[in-house]
């Protein structure tokens, strides 16, 4: 197995060249990092070169890196993980794009190279408020008609910020802001690299 | 002439035939569907937003409401994304009953797809049968979590506790007289795998009866022969996973092309379809059913005959037992931390996926060294599935959509996530 990952981002490698920011090998897997501008045409290259051969986008996830490590986080804050999956060659790639602004993160969208990424883009959007330009439909999918605000990114609380309820008065439903206090039981806490020394016993 | 217009339609959110809570926006032509439009995320409750403010293990019960038919197969993809992340190793005799439990949640899964989709499009007899069946699957999984759902019985390095070498009984009450309690019992005498042994030789009966009440039936055949057409070609654009891509003729099983746990050591084989339509996908569950008995037959025999431990030693991970904890201080230190701040994941990032009942579901995990999750994606087969509704309702008549949802194995737990 580990063989043929390190076949993968040799070829990888080879291919991307100066175009690929970053190809590491880490627990199994392969991660290929690509500027924005190069997203869309390396996906463009993966699904159809014979080598590659990824027919299948099995997932995107968006990540909000802003609160990393509790630290301050000093490169672009959103990224969408795009995970691809070959079933010719039987292997996987983590495809990685940063989007350039914070304020108005925006990505190409690959609705036309699979078109599975339809739904998943619509997701990221949604819940992170990453723009993926040429997507045919970007609507919100999951939250609400009407929702504001894009509820993973982190500096959105987890109890949100409005309330629904029944108003016997107006006889209808009701938003109002939350009434809940934000708790949190267990700390966040990181410790110094190899705290306790997990992996061995 | 009369002036001719589409009719659009709402289908759901609550419709018996909806699987929960799908909001179909339907536009017709006559009886023709034009273009479906499914609004989802009427049961989104952030379970993937929840458990960055929780431990690693807390999280474990969310997953199993995820997908709430599989329960343990959810559970068993967030823990080996936890073990890669870590690198710990799973004692094998946990892995066998990890394996085995994930086989006895496919027939359940499976159990639960055949009985309600044919219940939607006519049979009504069918989903009474696989409910009897579903029965003594949940009272295997009451055995041995003390739930019969939501077990949260696999945890991050191996399963919770070993299986129990008594099965619970019925009580004899004003309901259940003596003589059916006896008859309730009897093959409750002796451990849980006796009970499971006891299954897995009647089920290939069941299996057969199922395949007499639905296979050369007209009317099922009827509503699902060439309905729902996938090449395989589109199966692979649309993402589709599982029984929906082995049924268009790709065959694509994780179990069998990235073997996890001990699947590459178990004997069992692939079933594919041929047509790619609703027939063929109903066919190939049914033969997974069976499949997945022989499986189960293997782990018992295993299971048996190798007794060990079923969680890792490595009490960085898994809490230390409880007369260890109450006689050693090192280990009520561990105890202490596990249940107070948790473990540390080490930094990285890693995609777990599992041959789930439905398909591929993946999860992605990012830790950044913290005591919780910095980002949990799930990767959930539906959510594809359910994407290509459109496509695949198009030109369809209206009553057909209700056999692709049925098809499509839909649970909203698992697409709203």
């Amino acid at each position: 197995m580990t063989t043929k990952i390190e076949r993968l981002s040799a070829l990888l490698g080879e291919h991307f060249g100066e175009r690929a920011k970053s190809i590491v090998i880490d627990r199994g897997e392969v991660t290929l990092e690509v500027a924005a501008d190069d997203y869309r045409s390396a996906a463009i290259e993966l699904r159809d070169r014979a080598e590659f051969a990824f027919e299948q986008l099995v997932d995107v996830s968006g990540v909000d890196y802003s609160a990393w490590a509790n630290r301050e986080w000093t490169r672009e804050r959103y990224a969408a993980s795009t995970h691809l999956l070959s079933i010719a060659n039987n292997w996987r790639l983590r495809l990685r794009a940063f989007a350039p602004d914070d304020g108005f993160p925006v990505l190409d969208s690959l609705c036309d190279v699979w078109p599975s990424a339809n739904w998943f883009e619509r997701e990221v959007f949604d819940l992170f408020g990453i723009m993926f330009s040429g997507h045919p439909d970007l609507r919100r999918i999951l939250t609400d008609y009407g929702f504001v605000g894009h509820p993973f990114r982190k500096d959105f609380p987890v109890s949100g910020y409005v309330e629904m309820r029944y108003d016997p008065e107006q006889r209808r439903v009701v938003y109002q802001p939350v009434t809940i206090e934000p708790r949190e039981n267990t700390p966040r806490v990181v410790r110094e690299a190899n705290y306790g020394d997990v992996g061995h016993g | 002439m009369a002036e001719i217009r589409n009719y659009t339609i709402n289908f759901g959110p609550q419709h018996p035939a909806a699987h929960g809570v799908l909001r179909l926006v339907l536009e017709l032509s006559g009886e023709v569907v034009e273009r479906a439009d499914p609004h989802i995320g009427l049961l989104h409750r952030g379970t993937e937003k929840l458990a960055e403010t929780r431990t690693w293990v807390q999280s474990v019960p969310y997953m199993d409401r995820l997908d709430y038919v599989s329960m343990m197969c959810n559970e068993h993809a967030y823990c080996l994304a936890i073990e890669r992340l870590i690198g710990v190793e799973v004692p094998e005799r946990g892995q066998y009953i990890r394996v085995m439990f994930d086989e006895i949640t496919r027939i359940l899964n499976h159990l639960l797809a055949i009985g309600t989709h044919a219940l939607d499009i006519g049979a009504m007899t069918m989903v009474l049968y696989t409910f009897r069946e579903r029965e003594d699957l949940m009272d295997a999984y009451e055995a041995v979590s003390g739930a019969r759902m939501h077990a949260a019985y696999y945890r991050p390095g191996g399963v919770y506790r070993d299986l129990p070498d008594q099965m619970p009984q019925y009580e004899a009450s004003k309901w259940k007289n003596a003589e059916t309690v006896r008859q309730l019992n009897e093959n409750r005498q002796g451990s849980l795998l006796d009970f499971l042994e006891d299954f897995t030789n009647r089920f290939p009966k069941y299996c057969d009866d199922y395949e007499t009440l639905l296979t050369d039936n007209r009317i099922w055949k009827q509503r699902t022969v060439g309905i729902g057409v996938v090449t395989p070609e589109q199966a692979k654009a649309w993402g589709f996973t599982g029984a929906m891509l082995r049924g268009s003729g790709v065959a694509w099983d994780l179990r069998k092309k990235q073997p996890y746990e001990v699947y590459d050591r178990l004997d069992f084989d692939i079933p594919v379809g041929k047509e790619g339509d609703c027939y063929d996908r109903y066919l190939v569950r049914m033969e997974e059913m069976r499949q997945s008995n022989r499986i189960i037959k293997q782990c018992i025999d295993w299971l048996r005959k190798n007794p060990g431990p079923v969680i890792t030693g490595n009490h960085k991970v898994a809490p230390p037992s409880r007369e260890a904890m109450k006689s050693n201080m090192e280990e009520l230190i561990h105890h202490f931390k596990l249940f107070s701040e948790g473990m540390h994941v080490p930094e990285g990032e890693v995609y777990a996926a599992i041959e789930h009942p439905k398909g591929e579901f993946g999860v992605y995990a990012v830790s950044d060294g913290a005591n919780k999750p910095y980002r949990l994606k799930l990767r959930s087969p539906g959510f594809a599935h359910l994407a290509a509704m459109d496509a695949m309702a198009k030109g369809h008549l209206l009553a057909d959509v209700v056999a692709i949802i049925g098809t499509m194995d839909i649970v909203f737990g698992d697409v709203d996530r």
